[in-house]
């Protein structure tokens, strides 16, 4: 099932399969190696709308919301 | 002189090679963006001298923001020798950058850094193979143990220019970067080990939040125990063994102008350190036993703080409140780092990406934090009032820090970028790395402190001979002592706050204050002008217009929140 990044629950894993938004906006997020077809682990989320934690690879990564909303993953 | 560049993604060990290699002291942290600038050094290569450049970090040759722009630029320009140092914990992204460099047929050799930590993440990577489907060399190395960087200097003599090659688009270089890691990677994921429990701890919400209140309130305590530890076993008893040296020199100059400057007053036919007045005596004393060992705690616990990596989960669970300030999360490392010395807090406001979380940045850090020199001062000035009144203190300038916050946030036009940042993983500081930093953070502060001292303890007897101290009281009569309920003498105290804070506080103490009115000494001078050598770095960081518009705001807000004190006490 494709949801956001913000709303896969904590502790799963998932593909992503799309990401939305401008070249720029992919760009910036392919720097730490979040691109389509690669898996993600959602490690935890902020309260309060606070941002996002995951994991790729090695790499964990916080993101903010706005940009976790444009993510989407399907799970694993 | 040919060049040396060192490039890479950020937090991937550039300044520990460069360190390493020159032997020049930088400051190493472990996370991204420590290095804002470009720093230069100087090596030998086969008897013949190379300047050495470490380049701040970037992830691709298309730069994102301003540092960005100045690290590629060098890059392209400098027609030197490139070192890739690269995160072989994250070997991927890595690479698309390492690519980007091949393709303009630049002199590189790949250093892939972290080796020793590799097994550990259950990494395995054949760098032989590497070599081949790059086609230049990789070199292995762990930079903060040195191993392998004898290696990675003996292959630069071989490095030689290619002709650029096609360049590939975006798509393509992913997909060469994918068939290539197929190649040589291997990675199975080890979970579950010490420092990955630790690391899932202090990023979730409902244990990290607690764990991060007591690890900022633990530091506290720390700094100030150690603070004062040093300063009872160490730098009392220095003192103590000094003060018949002093008497000599006071009796060999005999009363008189030189005896005034020098030494100072007698106060009941005693010297005393902290209240005399000369250059000798609270000249010395001031920045040696009373600020100093603070300081030395608090960039001991600094660094401990930022060779770990915590301060980027730090800044991942304050990212809400940070937002609210008009800033984001990473702004958590100029306010620790200006609580040291507003200074070096300034500088890192670099760090953040818009003009607005710069500007919120610079003003919060100039209104409402106090450096390690000035609370060190106000520890020894109020601590003799117990934790209430320390606790007070420092609960205004939060809340003031707060509001200030929220309003600028709500005044000032732009927006904060949301936040998008890499963790490091969890590091043992290494001891070596970790006490060169604390020796360099030291040496700064003796070279700034005590010249500085001097010429505050300087100005103040000036003052006084020229009986300018009673003129200004006079002039500023209206406002010391109606609006801030404060007796005339404490106008001094502004004035050579101007120069260097913690002095200015000192002056408070011989004038018998009460608690009330220490408080709102305190506060005020706290907030109403940053000192000197803040105030040049806040030019250079948001130039003229923004130096004017934060001094508005330092000159009204003190005299608001001292006001109101005074109303509320």
């Amino acid at each position: 099932m494709e949801k956001t990044l913000n709303q896969l629950e904590e502790q799963k894993e998932a593909k992503i399969i799309e990401i939305k938004g401008g070249v720029s906006f992919n760009k910036k997020l392919a720097e730490l190696n979040i691109r389509v077809g690669k898996n993600i682990k959602k490690l935890a989320s902020q309260p309060f709308m606070g941002p996002v934690v995951v994991e790729i690879g090695n790499t964990e990564i916080t993101l903010g919301r706005g940009m976790a909303g444009k993510i989407y993953v399907e799970e694993i | 002189m040919k060049k040396i560049l060192l490039a890479g993604n950020p937090n991937t060990g550039k300044s520990t090679c460069f360190a390493r290699m020159t032997g020049v002291d930088v400051i190493i942290s472990n996370y991204p963006g420590t290095t804002v600038e470009l720093k230069k050094g100087r090596m030998k290569l086969k008897g013949e001298a190379r300047e050495v450049i470490d380049v701040p970090g970037i992830y691709s040759l298309s730069p994102a923001n301003e540092a960005e722009k100045i690290a590629v630029k060098k890059l392209l320009s400098s027609e030197g020798k490139i070192i890739n140092v690269v995160d072989g914990l994250n070997l991927e992204r890595n690479l698309y950058l390492t690519l980007e460099l091949i393709e303009k047929g630049l002199p590189i050799v790949v250093a892939l850094n972290f080796c020793n930590e590799l097994r550990h993440r259950g990494v395995k990577i054949d760098v032989k193979k590497l070599e081949k489907l790059l086609g230049v060399p990789v070199i292995p190395i762990s930079a903060i143990a040195g191993q392998g960087i004898k290696k990675l200097v003996d292959k630069l003599p071989e490095l030689k220019s290619r002709p650029e090659t096609k360049v590939l688009s975006d798509k393509e270089r992913w997909q060469k970067i994918e068939a290539i890691i197929k190649q040589v990677q291997e990675f199975n994921p080890k979970k579950h080990t010490f420092w990955e429990h630790l690391e899932d701890f202090s990023i979730h919400p409902l244990t990290g939040i607690p764990a991060g209140l007591f690890i900022i309130f633990a530091s506290f305590v720390l700094v100030r125990f150690v603070g004062e530890f040093l300063i009872n076993y160490i730098f009392n008893p220095l003192f103590s063994l000094y003060y018949p040296v002093v008497l000599k020199i006071s009796a060999f100059l005999g009363p008189g102008l030189w005896r005034d400057i020098l030494i100072g007053s007698f106060m009941d036919g005693k010297i005393a350190f902290d209240q005399s007045m000369g250059l000798l005596t609270t000249g010395l004393f001031v920045p040696i036993a009373m600020v100093l060992p603070y300081v030395l705690a608090f960039y001991a616990v600094l660094g401990i703080l930022e060779d770990s990596g915590y301060l980027p989960r730090l800044a991942t669970l304050l990212d809400t409140l940070m937002h609210k300030l008009g800033m984001h999360g990473l702004a958590v490392v100029p306010m620790f780092l200006g609580l040291g010395c507003n200074v070096p807090g300034v500088l890192s406001v670099r760090i953040l990406q818009t003009k607005k979380e710069r500007f919120v940045a610079a003003a919060l850090l100039a209104v409402s934090v106090p450096c390690m020199a000035q609370m060190a001062v106000i520890f020894s000035l109020l601590g003799s009032y117990g934790a209430g009144a320390l606790i007070s203190y420092f609960l205004i300038l939060f809340i003031v820090w707060l509001v200030l916050g929220i309003v600028l946030n709500k005044l000032i036009k732009g927006e904060a970028m949301e936040t998008f940042m890499e963790i490091p993983p969890y590091r043992l500081p290494n001891l070596l790395s970790f006490t060169k930093k604390l020796w360099m953070r030291m040496k700064n502060f003796i070279y700034e402190a005590i010249p500085f001292v001097f010429l505050g303890v300087l100005i103040i007897n000036i003052l006084y001979v020229f009986n300018v101290v009673a003129w200004l009281g006079d002039l500023a009569a209206p406002v010391m002592s109606r609006l801030l309920g404060l007796p005339l003498e404490a106008v001094l105290s502004l004035i050579v706050g101007f120069i260097r804070k913690d002095m200015a506080v000192g002056i408070l103490s011989p004038l018998g204050l009460s608690l009330k009115q220490l408080l709102i000494a305190s506060v005020m001078l706290t907030m109403y002008f940053p000192c000197v050598a803040t105030f040049v770095v806040l030019f250079k960081e948001v130039r003229l217009k923004g130096l004017l518009q934060i001094s508005a705001i330092m000159i009204f807000m003190s005299l608001f929140v001292g006001g109101l004190l005074n109303l509320v006490l």
